[in-house]
């Protein structure tokens, strides 16, 4: 059988997918408290933007963020249309190392002017060592390695994404 | 030993990421070629939304965020199966739809097509797949309107759908068509799909599913990456 083919989120998608975040009258399924920080003294804060190949922050793009470190299964999503700054935002515990991978989070962009979703991984610049024997981490060219390590700054962790550019961030084939 | 492969992408059916037709592609589409990963247990699995409890109305458009009457326009009832390419049914699985009123307005704050909004219509819903992989939307019509892509743009019909299937390979957010638009032909969308897989968009009228003097019936089906089985690598 063939696969459905993929079409944009288009630049409608806050009603329907991500409701509350927009202030728009209906339940959301899911949000961007993958945990509720206040619950977790030890949840971290994932923040970022994304631009596009003018460096224009995109105001209108969706990320989803996937954890599964064999501890925690975690999801979350949230637009950029809701900071004044086009920022995401994401509550989370940090990932532990799993079975030789260092600890990451899996990343799903979605936006008008994309047909297809981008699948990106978010690394942290406090795990030096669990970093340098990462497989995935070493199949990516060593210049374009750092478009993929989040930058540690307190207990919140900065990670952009480029879709072009010099530093356009590594998209994974999965 | 063997162990499951989740296939890539179908690039002959896949729309490309450039496609400057869209425009907005240009700026937007990833330039450098991806990086080929091998699955691991973040790959191979996903959300599961069996917990969230997905409301009793969520899956019928028509009644789910009415205000004081019923929404305007020509009900209709979306349904189909959710299979991967291998045939298999994927139950209990997550589907989210959103979509214009039927005079093709988005409720969207940035939506500024003059056309009025429906007090009674909001236009979002979901609902899970059943044990056999199938589900079922009951909606509005939704109309067609205009963008400002080139002069003269217009939209076919079209009703987003976002699936979740059974890890986030798996993960699609795609738009359903009608049969027989005539915009169809001229949206560069659409047409950004590979000729071969653009029927796959097109839902089929169905008479099976129309409901006596109250909804015409539209059958789409889904088909998500399957898998491969592989002998285990010997290191
Ligand atoms: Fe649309």
């Amino acid at each position: 059988m063939l696969q459905t083919p993929s079409q944009t989120v288009g630049p409608y998608f806050a009603y329907g997918l991500a409701p509350e975040q927009y202030l728009y009258d209906f339940k959301s399924l899911v949000g961007n408290e993958m945990v509720n920080p206040l619950d977790h003294e030890d949840a971290i804060t994932i923040v970022g933007k994304v631009f596009d190949g003018q460096g224009v922050m995109i105001p209108d793009a969706m990320i989803e963020i996937w954890q599964n470190d064999g501890q925690h299964q975690l999801f979350g999503r949230f637009g950029t249309g809701t900071d004044v700054e086009s920022r995401f935002v994401f509550y989370t515990l940090k990932p532990v190392a799993f079975n030789g991978q260092a600890p990451h989070l899996s990343v799903i962009i979605f936006m008008r002017g994309q047909q297809i979703h981008s699948y990106t991984r978010i690394y942290f610049s406090d795990e030096v060592e669990e970093n340098s024997k990462d497989e995935v981490l070493n199949l990516v060219p060593e210049g374009r390695r750092h478009t993929l390590i989040a930058k540690k700054k307190g207990s919140t962790y900065e990670f952009n994404i480029y879709m072009q550019g010099d530093n356009e961030t590594v998209f994974f084939d999965i | 030993m063997s162990q499951i492969i989740y296939n890539s992408f179908d690039r002959e059916v896949q729309p490309a990421y450039l496609t400057p037709e869209y425009k907005s592609t240009i700026y937007r589409a990833p330039q450098k070629p991806l990086v080929l990963l091998k699955q691991s247990l973040s790959e191979l699995t996903g959300p599961v939304f069996g917990d969230f409890n997905v409301g009793p109305l969520d899956h019928d458009l028509t009644k789910n965020t009415v205000k004081n009457g019923e929404p305007i326009g020509e009900r209709i009832i979306v349904h189909g199966k959710v299979m991967n390419e291998n045939g298999l049914p994927i139950p209990n699985t997550l589907i989210e739809i959103w979509q214009a009123n039927s005079a093709g307005r988005y409720v969207h704050k940035v939506d500024q097509h003059e056309a009025p909004l429906d007090p009674n219509f909001l236009g979002a819903g979901r609902c899970m797949t059943d044990t056999n992989g199938n589900y079922k939307f009951y909606t509005i019509k939704p109309g067609a309107y205009p963008w400002g892509n080139h002069y003269n743009a217009w939209r076919p019909n079209h009703i987003h759908f976002s699936l979740f299937g059974v890890n986030i390979t798996n993960r699609l957010v795609t738009q359903m068509y009608f049969p027989g638009d005539p915009l169809l032909a001229y949206d560069p969308v659409f047409l950004s799909v590979p000729e071969k897989g653009r029927e796959l968009l097109v839902s089929k009228f169905d008479l099976s599913a129309t409901e006596p003097s109250f909804a015409l019936g539209y059958r789409f089906d889904f088909v998500l990456r399957g898998y491969k089985q592989t002998p285990f690598e010997t290191l």
